[in-house]
């Protein structure tokens, strides 16, 4: 069972690739798809159903990609806290740093043909359905290369050749939207699910429940995962939820407990849960997470939990550092080729704010653009009504 | 005199008793009359027929045959898949309407009245309205919010708001309201067809009024465009604009107002967003007067932005200050004479001629000319 080496140099060509291709996630690393038994960190817990096996399979192949598309979105989020602080970025930007793991494996578990829809902390979800990091710097600093052509900003990231349904700041709402994605792809008979994500915070939104309550007597194939990071903005969970146990919370439907800090384990539930959501209606994923960053650029995140807390799972619970050592342990990659990786997403991750920081802004007339599918020759005002007004196509 | 004739088509399924009531072309050729309620049910029917995507989803739509009776037979048939009974839970089921609606369904939501709209505003605005633009262009929305809206009777403050102006202040959505049965038939299918959002605003009180209607508008490829008011009355000495309900009222007072040879020009505004602007200044300019008429409160109203639209257009052809008609400025009491104070009624409307520009010189000149042949010039 002699496992390939990850080969360095092979990786030297691709530096040389044109920037204007699309940066993407999925580059082969190691090919090799010997698979891998090991078990996730630790077991599910369940309330109304029986938990997956804590037994996982992987290969080399899907080890590497895991890292290097958690890498990735690490210094994805770094560089935004930069850019937020020199100013480029503005107004909210809310980072997902220490989250990857529940991006990536639930990417993994899915096909495009299933639908993801999250709230306002959605830059490594659009990363993972498949956008590039030049849409997401340029949106976030408000140029035309955006992802939304820079009329939306850091929360309204969409990309809906990939079933991603954004971006959406008005806490709990993705939840009940959610779910009529759901409804729709059971209506068009299209054997397919919505993975409806949400917080600690939005877990006590009234229409979350309502919208549970109609799936499950609908029979809808909703996913609702909860990526509990334990504090909705400053309040911890404890102070804003009755029973913070998050994945008990939907009472009728069934719910599991993942540690959303082990991709593997995020993988394997997400899998479950596509396949119970297909037969038997709605479930709750609740995903025990953490997020490094306060839970906006505005909010240093120290004020309401300690700074050994966040060390704590830095050390403990990191997902990367988790893949690392596993990596390393079954001798799948060299510290080197690892370090290398890193290297390399970093130089992406700078080149692609480079290309962003010269891409321009949005012509003056598109202000007016989009503001309906059908315009019907409607006409808008500016501030100034006499001086600016435009025709709607 | 006008000829009734109604054909009823038996639904899918012959245990069940009501069958859709469909409204068909007679041979004759003489006009048809048919309800708000029939024109409604028909084009929902209409156009379920035609597209598959379209579903109808809200509070007692199915089994119960809808609450004011809009949606009798569409579940016979149509069946559950496409006719939804909802629990009562507004946020939830226009949250999962507009979901639905971003996948490239085509949902009709019922609120049982707009009242109830304000549960589910934010899925309105914020995930409906907005989603076009903050998307650029990715994620279109083509569902409908229907539902009476306004003033019923007797129904106390907290079912009988008007929600016209609300909506129409916020770009992204399209705002309609009907008067009449063409109206009705018109304007849902224009709005079933929009990809964008639509919130049509029907009203209670007018659901089992008749109006006559051509075979045109019988046909099922009937629409009316958006975004197009109708002269439901020409005339030269005043513009009167309303909509739903109110229409009806500026007709009558319209006629009485025509005794004192005031003739008036009505405006069916239909579209509250996008308000026709172009017809309304192009008939002020005509007449160098407006009067705009709503049921629903006077501040920051559907009034209040004709009026601007009006004096910044079109000042100068103004011989008169602009004026409103609205709801009192008060929440809908119940007792009867209190309500009738509330809501604007053919009086007030005729008490235009009373005010100051009325009286002014050139006007008097022209009521003197029509009335006695005398000119003064």
């Amino acid at each position: 069972m002699a496992l390939s080496r990850f080969a360095s140099s092979s990786r030297s060509g691709s530096l040389l690739k044109p920037l204007s291709s699309a940066i993407s996630l999925r580059r082969p690393i190691s090919t090799d798809t010997t698979p891998i038994t090991l078990e996730t960190s630790v077991p599910f817990t369940a309330h109304q159903c029986e938990a997956p096996s804590r037994t996982v399979q992987t290969t080399a192949n899907e080890l590497l990609t895991f890292f290097r598309d958690m890498a990735l979105m690490r210094r994805m989020e770094i560089a935004a806290d930069s850019l937020y602080k020199a100013k480029l970025i503005r107004g909210f930007c809310h980072l997902y740093d220490g989250q990857e793991a529940v991006a990536v494996g639930m990417e993994a578990a899915l096909t495009k043909k299933d639908c993801i829809i999250t709230a306002y902390r959605d830059h490594c979800t659009f990363m993972a359905r498949g956008g590039t990091l030049l849409e997401v710097f340029a949106e976030l600093m408000g140029r035309q290369a955006g992802c939304s052509r820079g009329k939306g900003g850091s929360m309204h990231f969409y990309k809906k050749d990939s079933n991603f349904y954004g971006g959406h700041g008005i806490v709990g709402a993705q939840v009940p939207l959610g779910c009529g994605l759901a409804f729709a792809q059971k209506y068009s008979k299209d054997e397919a699910v919505t993975f409806a994500l949400y917080g600690d915070g939005a877990a006590n939104q009234g229409q979350l429940f309502e919208a549970l309550n109609i799936s499950a007597l609908w029979d809808l194939p909703a996913i609702l995962v909860c990526e509990n990071n334990h504090y909705g903005m400053g309040t911890a969970e404890w102070r804003a939820a009755k029973s913070p146990a998050y994945y008990k919370r939907g009472d009728y439907a069934p719910g599991l407990k993942v540690d959303g800090m082990d991709v593997l384990a995020v993988k394997q539930a997400c899998t479950f849960a596509k396949e119970h959501a297909l037969k038997n209606g709605p479930i709750i994923l609740e995903m025990d997470t953490y997020r490094y960053h306060g839970h906006s650029m505005s909010d240093p995140g120290s004020t309401y939990r300690t700074r050994d807390e966040i060390t704590g799972v830095r050390q403990e619970r990191d997902p990367i550092e988790r893949i690392r050592k596993l990596i390393l342990s079954h001798d799948l990659a060299t510290e080197k080729e690892l370090k290398d990786i890193e290297k390399e997403v970093r130089k992406e991750v700078d080149d692609a704010i480079a290309q962003a920081k010269e891409n321009p802004v949005p012509e003056s007339s598109e202000l007016f653009t989009n503001v309906y599918a059908k315009g019907l020759g409607v006409e808008s005002f500016g501030a100034d009504r006499k001086e600016v007004r435009a025709t709607l196509p | 005199m006008l000829a009734i004739a109604r054909q009823r088509i038996l639904g899918q399924s012959f245990q069940k008793i009501r069958p859709a009531v469909s409204v068909l072309r007679s041979y004759s050729s003489a006009a048809k009359k048919i309800t708000v309620r029939e024109a409604l049910n028909s084009a929902l029917d209409e156009e379920m027929s035609a597209d598959p995507k379209v579903f109808l989803m809200g509070e007692e739509v199915g089994e119960y045959q809808g609450a004011y009776k809009i949606t009798k037979g569409l579940l016979e048939k149509y069946g559950p898949e496409r006719v939804l009974d909802t629990p009562i839970t507004e946020a939830g089921f226009t949250g999962i309407g507009v979901g639905a609606a971003y996948y490239g369904l085509k949902p009709v939501v019922e609120f049982m009245t707009f009242n109830f709209s304000m549960q589910a505003i934010d899925h309105i605005i914020n995930s409906a309205a907005k989603s076009n633009y903050m998307s650029a262009g990715q994620i279109s929305v083509p569902i409908v919010f229907r539902g009476p809206n306004g003033a019923a009777a007797g129904v106390g403050a907290q079912h009988s708001q008007c929600y016209a102006s609300w909506y129409a202040s916020c770009p992204g959505l399209k705002v309609l309201s009907p008067y009449n049965s063409e109206d009705a038939r018109g304007l849902l299918k224009a709005a079933i067809r929009d990809p964008d959002p639509v919130v049509f605003l029907e009203n209670e009180l007018l659901y089992g009024e008749s109006f006559p209607v051509s075979d045109e508008v019988l046909d099922s490829s009937f629409c009316i465009p958006i975004g197009k008011a109708k002269i439901e009355r020409e005339g030269k000495d005043v513009t009167i604009t309303a909509f739903s309900k109110m229409v009806g009222y500026a007709l009558k007072a319209a006629e009485i107002l025509e005794k004192d040879g005031i003739h008036a020009e009505v405006i069916n505004l239909r579209s509250i967003r996008p308000l026709d602007r172009t017809t309304i200044n192009a008939s002020v300019r005509k007449t160098n007067r407006l009067v705009t008429v709503e049921e629903g409160f006077p501040q920051h109203g559907v009034g209040a932005e004709i009026c601007a639209s009006v004096v910044e257009e079109s000042f100068a052809y103004l011989d008169a200050p602009v004026e409103r008609i609205a709801g009192a400025d008060v929440p809908m009491p119940y007792a009867a004479n209190l309500e009738r104070m509330a809501v604007p009624q053919i009086e007030d409307i005729i008490q235009i001629q009373e005010s100051e520009g009325y009286n002014s010189f050139a006007f008097v000149d022209t009521v003197v000319c029509a009335g006695n042949a005398s000119v003064n010039n």
